[in-house]
């Protein structure tokens, strides 16, 4: 089966990290960091009004990529809830020894409890390891986008980017 | 017979947009709609639309909507709701029935805003309760609150079927799968990844073959297409749902423009039959106007900006706007609409749209 995103719906590997809102692996060792998974040139920008240090440039034309400025971004996440796309997460992998935490949009009721262990899924929705979940944040600001964090084993940062919604009884 | 400066008929993202634009200059503007309720398809869109600030982008369509409500209501514009234009007729006479019975209004300049329509594939079985446009689905889960169904297949992947998909699963369905008969997922990847990450497959070059159900669906027949799109023997699979949506395109709801006598151009990117027009949005038939769905199929963000087009357009042609400020508002409309038509997603859209200009200039 041919990968990319308009084969399968989930961009490659390859397709994010020549996209230049991905951070390098050098910078994910650093700490926090937004990952902007947004690798066609569609009309949207909100996420580089979202970032209050500059970090995220779209510019013009508003179908170029967001490009990521790594050493600019501080890891607040406040460029997750306003992408329409959902297509914004943290990645932390210096959260513990063994853990790192992912943040990403999470728009299902219920929302995962604070504390709670729940099943993490990949960019294709298959179950990868059990999560604690450390946040969920739903500010007004936020418009209904909740923002999830978890924590996952380090090795899993660059994978796990949702967790397994709550099926109806 | 009744009278009226601008008649505007649609009150979607188009019409709203083209009425406020119309009134604020001054024009007296009666905007008439056929539902209960003014906003068109923009309050079941409760996901944030992409674009730019100038856009309200990052904004929920729904929330879009309530913006232009409350603008149609401060700038004055008399809105009839529950009435049905059925007829339009020489010296822009409109016939319209509503409950108070029929009547007919003489405008002296109309915008159609009438939007567009989905469109329905048939195969075995597409009759059967349970299979339903996605637009539908859509107007039950967002604005009636009622699920069409508990397992879904989802048939077409443009724009449409893939946040429908999400809104279903958000509404508490199971989406099983979405099938595109295209070698390639028609929307936003962004969309896509969405329902990928919720669990959702998409099967690209596959198609419904059947649907199988006593009184209703029980069961989908899904196969792979070849490039011609015909099915591929031995390739089908079996899914048990309960509801089919159809995300196959809608096509511009243009008869008022066909009766008006307006000349039409055939473009399938945009939908099918679309009214000729000009940069200004007018038809070929003096002081009719089109805006949004009926003008191509687009999307809500380009409806508003035509809407405020025509608006404008109209307030010009009646002496409520100074030339110079209408040619100033139209260009900062046609900058905004044309960054919303660059990419790969909307050059084609682009290049479609100059070809009705040039379908004008030939005249």
């Amino acid at each position: 089966m041919k990968q990319g995103i308009v084969f399968t719906g989930v961009p490659s590997m390859e397709e994010l990290v020549s996209s230049p809102g991905f951070p390098s692996k050098n910078r994910l060792r650093k700490g926090a960091v937004a990952v902007i998974e947004c690798v066609q040139e569609i009309p949207c920008d909100p996420c580089e009004l979202a970032c209050p240090f500059g970090a995220i440039k779209v510019g013009k034309p508003i179908t170029n990529l967001p490009v990521l400025f790594e050493d600019k971004c501080r890891g607040c996440g406040l460029c997750i809830p306003p992408c329409p796309g959902l297509a914004v997460f943290l990645v932390d992998t210096t959260f513990s020894k063994d853990k790192a935490l992912v943040e990403f949009p999470y728009e299902y009721l219920p929302l995962p409890r604070v504390g709670s262990e729940v099943d993490a899924v990949d960019r294709e929705g298959n179950v990868v390891t059990k999560a604690k979940v450390l946040k969920v944040k739903n500010p007004k600001k936020y418009d209904h986008t909740p923002v999830v964090s978890i924590a996952i084993p380090k090795k899993l940062a660059q994978k796990v980017r949702g967790i397994v919604r709550k099926q109806r009884a | 017979m009744l009278s009226a400066e601008v008649a505007v008929i649609g009150a979607g993202p188009a019409g709203l947009s083209a009425a406020i634009e119309a009134a604020k200059a001054g024009a007296e503007v009666l905007l008439i709609d056929e539902n209960a309720k003014p906003g068109g398809q923009l309050f079941k869109q409760i996901h944030k639309f992409f674009g730019s600030k100038a856009h309200h982008a990052g904004i929920r369509g729904m929330d879009i909507g309530n913006r232009l409500l409350q603008e149609t209501k401060e700038s004055g514009v008399k809105v009839w709701l529950n009435s049905i234009v059925w007829g339009l007729f020489e010296d822009k006479i409109l016939g319209v029935a509503n409950q108070e019975g029929s009547k007919s209004i003489q405008a002296k300049k109309i915008i159609l805003a009438s939007g567009a329509s989905e469109n329905a594939i048939s195969f075995p079985g597409w009759t059967l309760p349970g299979v339903i446009g996605a637009g539908a689905a859509q107007t039950m889960i967002n604005i009636h609150r009622v699920l069409p169904g508990e397992r879904v297949l989802m048939v077409g992947s443009g724009n449409v079927g893939l946040i429908v998909s999400y809104q279903l699963l958000q509404a508490g369905a199971e989406v099983v799968a979405v099938v595109e008969a295209a070698q390639k997922i028609g929307g936003y990847g962004v969309h896509a990844s969405k329902i990928r990450r919720a669990g959702v497959s998409i099967l690209i070059s596959h198609t419904v073959k059947e649907v199988k159900g006593k009184d209703q669906v029980e069961a989908a027949i899904v196969a792979g297409v070849d490039k011609n799109w015909n099915p591929i023997p031995h390739t089908e699979k079996t899914f048990q749902v309960d509801t089919v949506c159809i995300a196959a395109g809608l096509r511009p709801l243009a008869e008022l423009a066909w009766i008006a006598g307006c000349e039409f151009v055939y473009l399938s990117e945009l939908g099918g039959f679309v009214p000729v027009h000009n940069e200004n949005m007018e038809s070929t038939v003096s002081g009719i106007y089109v805006a949004g769905d009926i003008a191509g199929v687009e999307e809500a963000s380009t409806a508003m900006e035509e809407g405020r087009l025509a608006g404008i357009s109209v307030a010009m042609e009646m002496g409520y706007l100074g030339k110079e400020k209408a040619e100033e508002i139209r260009e900062a409309v046609g900058e905004r609409l044309k960054s919303l038509r660059i990419g790969p997603f909307g050059e084609e859209r682009q290049k479609t749209k100059q070809r009705i200009l040039e379908a004008w200039q030939r005249r």
